[in-house]
């Protein structure tokens, strides 16, 4: 098997002096997709807001121990570096309301004052967004305002905008709680299909998704790592009684 | 219960609703008298000699505002040159640090800036710009009116701000796009309307503001672009005309009220304006 | 090894000095207000010691304000200020406590409440100046007829007309701040007591207004607050009178306009600091009558 493009080596997050996360050591293997899963309030969101290192935004937010990306310990490099690296898809779809679509993907570059000539924008714009899968749909509104969009768009047009970056990594946290049976499978399809060009990892709440989409996956609980495999493993034969009644729905 | 008792319970209730009724409306009376007053005596006296000649002594027909019309715009851009960098930034600070010592008392400063009378901020502006300068000076009428409109826009700006969720300025940090330029190209574009408004409705204010101008700006008969020495000013010209024995000054003080009450009222027509067609849907 | 904040410094790159430097600047921008503010008080406590060393506390009491004898008693400004001020929120309260319920109670949504609120923000727009200039020319002849009826001296000017003008200043303050607080008396006490028979008048009595009691007291402070402070209007019409006022028809002076009519002409450097010290007065009665009557607002707007 390949390297893992991504390692935790003893990760701990603090809120303040509350405990979230103990001693993860995970390993996220390259251009698949990662599912983590587990019960409200296990850690799975503090777990990957830490990859992108959003969590020590929060006042009174703490980390201990060691990531590494691609071999290198991310605490050593910029958070914006990082973060160009790394993309992130949030709950809810969150589009800049003050910038139409083509300013949206290419948000990522101008707000970073990052010059580029015309022609390239438009190559980005209109490559992101076909690998959003939005492409058809808006490729004749691009200076319109994202607010027409429906929900299930507007994610798309947030995955486009972090694609448009192109990062290694994606992190995608619960990207599909907020919208509807139909959205969602759009989402689902266009995960398997961007993971030949970026690994993936998706924080979901939702087994049975996690289990249509996911290669690996994690399961956490009460901020311990309990159990790491290969998906359909995991899902059919759980090592770990813990995750075994996870999945029977004995906790939510 | 008796019929009776029932009765002139109701009819408590219908005399109270009555007297609400009436005081309500007796409140409004003297504005429609005020307005009134203003656009019968005033707007006889508004004609184009009005509007751009300067003032002419007593006794000397004709005469206009015109320096006083200036001398209000160049205040008004003095003291938004002033306030409203200064007041975007604190907001930006109070929105962006809720708890803390030095919100809680910067909370406080403001609230105290808002109550103070503009009198006390005239004087303040004589001792600290008009006194080493040796001169009354547009400058310093600008400083005390900037110094009444900081408290509003620092409210409106952290009010608004506010208002944006906090999820826009994650998705702006999580594209990697450093702090201050999250917050100038994405935070504060998202409030703009309402950051407009507040510095719209904070000039409406100031432009009518006398007190803080009669030792500072001081007025002057002649038109002046220089910010370094006296200056007219409407609010001003009207105090001097209204107070003078000369009815033809009392005309010329109609028409500059009603000048000031038109302005005043654009003002805020546009701010509502700019509030409603501007506001960003989240 | 512990990561936190002071860990990152070690990689401070071109973005971490950027964010430190705005962050700097913002946190100047806020401490420029608090600086501001103390700044103001020392300016005003600092010009004010020469009449503090001369009169002392005499300055309070001190009847007498005559500038060519160089004495100086505050007494004459306190009175007519306390005067004006208090007889305007006496008569303005009726009216604003209508606007309140008006607008929180009877006709919250609707075409009766649009247009009595934009007349009432209408009316608060008005600057001080028009006012008074207004009340010059229509409350002072009028006053004057009632005084002449009255048999008293038609000055026109004085306390009376300065309060009357006063009053209709400041109704918009207290009536925003008593409205708002009435919307916040939650509609299940009005309901409960409704169903059990009660007529409006009966609810509004017992319940609302108790309830918002605090809220009103709280406007009706704000409203005195700004009262106090109010310049412009009063000056034009109060007369310009330095001494104790007899009766409220008496012409007389207030802090604020006494400090209006003379600053310019003052002379010499005990009857500046004089006015200095009324300017320090006011601004340390307007701050503390202001903070009591947002900490009540903000009390009963948390508690609801």
């Amino acid at each position: 098997m390949e390297s893992p493009i991504l390692k935790t080596v003893g990760l701990c997050a603090y809120f303040g002096q509350n405990c979230v996360l103990k001693n993860i050591n995970l390993s996220i293997p390259r251009n698949r997709v990662t599912a983590i899963m587990g019960p409200s309030g296990c850690g799975k969101t503090t777990l990957i807001r830490c990859i992108n290192r959003m969590h020590e935004l929060v006042p009174d937010a703490r980390v201990s121990g060691k990531i590494f990306l691609e071999g290198e310990d991310i605490y050593n490099m910029s958070p914006i570096i990082l973060r160009r690296k790394v993309g992130m898809v949030f709950q809810k779809p969150n589009p800049f309301p003050t910038m139409n679509i083509y300013e949206n993907v290419i948000a990522g570059y101008r707000l970073n004052g990052i010059k580029l000539s015309k022609d390239e924008q438009d190559r980005i714009v209109e490559d992101s967004l076909k690998k959003a899968a939005l492409w058809d749909e808006v490729k004749n509104h691009v200076y319109r305002k994202g607010t027409f969009l429906s929900g299930g768009q507007q994610q798309r047009l947030c995955i486009a905008r972090a694609l448009a970056m192109n990062p290694e990594i994606l992190l995608l946290d619960e990207p599909t709680s907020a919208l509807d049976p139909k959205a969602t499978s759009h989402i689902e399809e266009l995960i398997t299909n961007l993971k030949k060009d970026v690994t993936i990892v998706l924080v979901t709440h939702n087994i049975a998704q996690a289990a249509r989409v996911s290669d690996f996956t994690a399961f956490l609980f009460l901020g311990e790592l309990i159990e790491f495999g290969p998906s359909d493993r995991v899902f059919t034969v759980p090592e770990d009684k813990r995750t075994e009644e996870y999945l029977t729905g004995k906790f939510g | 219960m008796t019929k009776n008792r029932i009765l002139v319970r109701i009819l408590k209730d219908r005399i109270f609703l009555g007297f609400v009724l009436f005081f309500s409306l007796a409140s409004i009376i003297p504005l429609f008298l005020i307005v009134f007053y203003i656009i019968k005596s005033g707007i006889s006296a508004v004609n184009w000699q009005f509007l751009t000649h300067l003032p002419r002594p007593v006794g000397e027909a004709g005469g206009g505002i015109s320096n006083a019309i200036v001398g209000t715009a160049i205040l008004i851009l003095i003291s938004c040159l002033i306030s409203v960098p200064l007041g975007i930034f604190a907001g930006i600070y109070l929105s962006e640090n809720r708890e803390g010592k030095l919100s809680y008392f910067t909370r406080l400063c403001v609230e105290i800036l808002q109550g103070t009378p503009s009198i006390v901020i005239g004087i303040i502006a004589y001792l600290w710009i008009v006194v080493p300068m040796k001169t009354f000076s547009a400058f310093s009428g600008g400083v005390a009116l900037g110094i009444m409109m900081l408290p509003l826009i620092v409210r409106t700006t952290e009010e608004t701000l506010k208002l944006v969720p906090n999820t826009l300025k994650e998705a702006s940090l999580a594209l990697g796009v450093p702090y201050h330029q999250t917050i100038l190209k994405v935070i504060l574009p998202a409030g703009l309307s309402g950051i407009l408004t507040g510095v719209l409705v904070s000039i409406a204010r100031i432009a009518g503001e006398t007190a803080p101008l009669l030792f500072t700006a001081f007025g002057s008969p002649f038109m002046n672009f220089n910010i370094f020495k006296p200056i007219n000013a409407l609010p001003l010209l009207i105090f001097n005309y209204a107070t003078s024995p000369y009815s033809e000054w009392h005309t010329l003080a109609w028409g500059a009220s009603f000048i000031l009450v038109v302005f005043v009222l654009i003002l805020n027509v546009i701010a509502k304006l700019v509030a409603r067609k501007w506001k960003v849907q989240f | 090894m512990l990561k936190d904040k002071s860990g990152l410094l070690r990689v401070w790159g071109k973005f971490e000095r950027s964010e430190f430097f705005f962050r700097k600047l913002l946190f100047f921008t806020a401490l420029c207000m608090v600086i501001l503010v103390v700044a103001i008080f020392l300016s005003l406590l600092l010009n004010s010691f020469p009449s503090l060393k001369k009169m002392g506390i005499g300055f309070v009491f001190g009847k007498t304000w005559d500038p060519v004898f160089n004495q100086f008693g505050a007494l004459p400004f306190l009175i007519g200020t306390l005067l004006t001020s208090f007889l305007a929120l006496l008569i303005s309260i009726p009216f604003s406590l209508s606007i309140s319920l008006f607008l929180g109670e009877y006709f919250t949504k609707g075409i009766f409440s649009s247009i009595l609120k934009s007349a009432i923000e209408l009316l608060a727009g008005i600057p001080s100046v028009i006012y008074g200039f207004w009340a010059l020319f229509v409350l002072v002849p009028l006053v004057r007829t009632i005084q002449v009826k009255l048999g008293i001296l038609p000055y026109g000017v004085g306390i009376f007309t300065a309060s009357l003008v006063l009053a209709i200043m400041i109704i918009p303050y207290s009536a925003a701040i008593g409205r708002e607080v009435i919307q916040l008396v939650p509609s299940d006490l009005k309901e409960a007591a409704f169903s059990l028979g009660a007529t409006r008048f009966e609810v509004i009595r017992r319940i609302v207004l108790p309830y918002a009691r605090s809220g009103i007291m709280a406007g009706i402070l704000l409203a005195l607050g700004r009262a106090l402070g109010e310049t412009m209007a009063v000056t034009m019409v109060i007369g310009n009178t330095n001494v104790i006022p007899r009766d409220i028809f008496s012409p007389a002076n207030t802090m604020a306009s006494v400090i209006a009519n003379e600053f310019t002409e003052a002379t010499g450097e005990i009857y500046l600091s004089a006015l200095v010290e009324i300017g320090l007065l006011l601004f340390v009665v307007t701050t503390i009558i202001n903070i009591i009557g947002r900490q009540i607002v903000k009390k009963m707007t948390i508690e609801v």
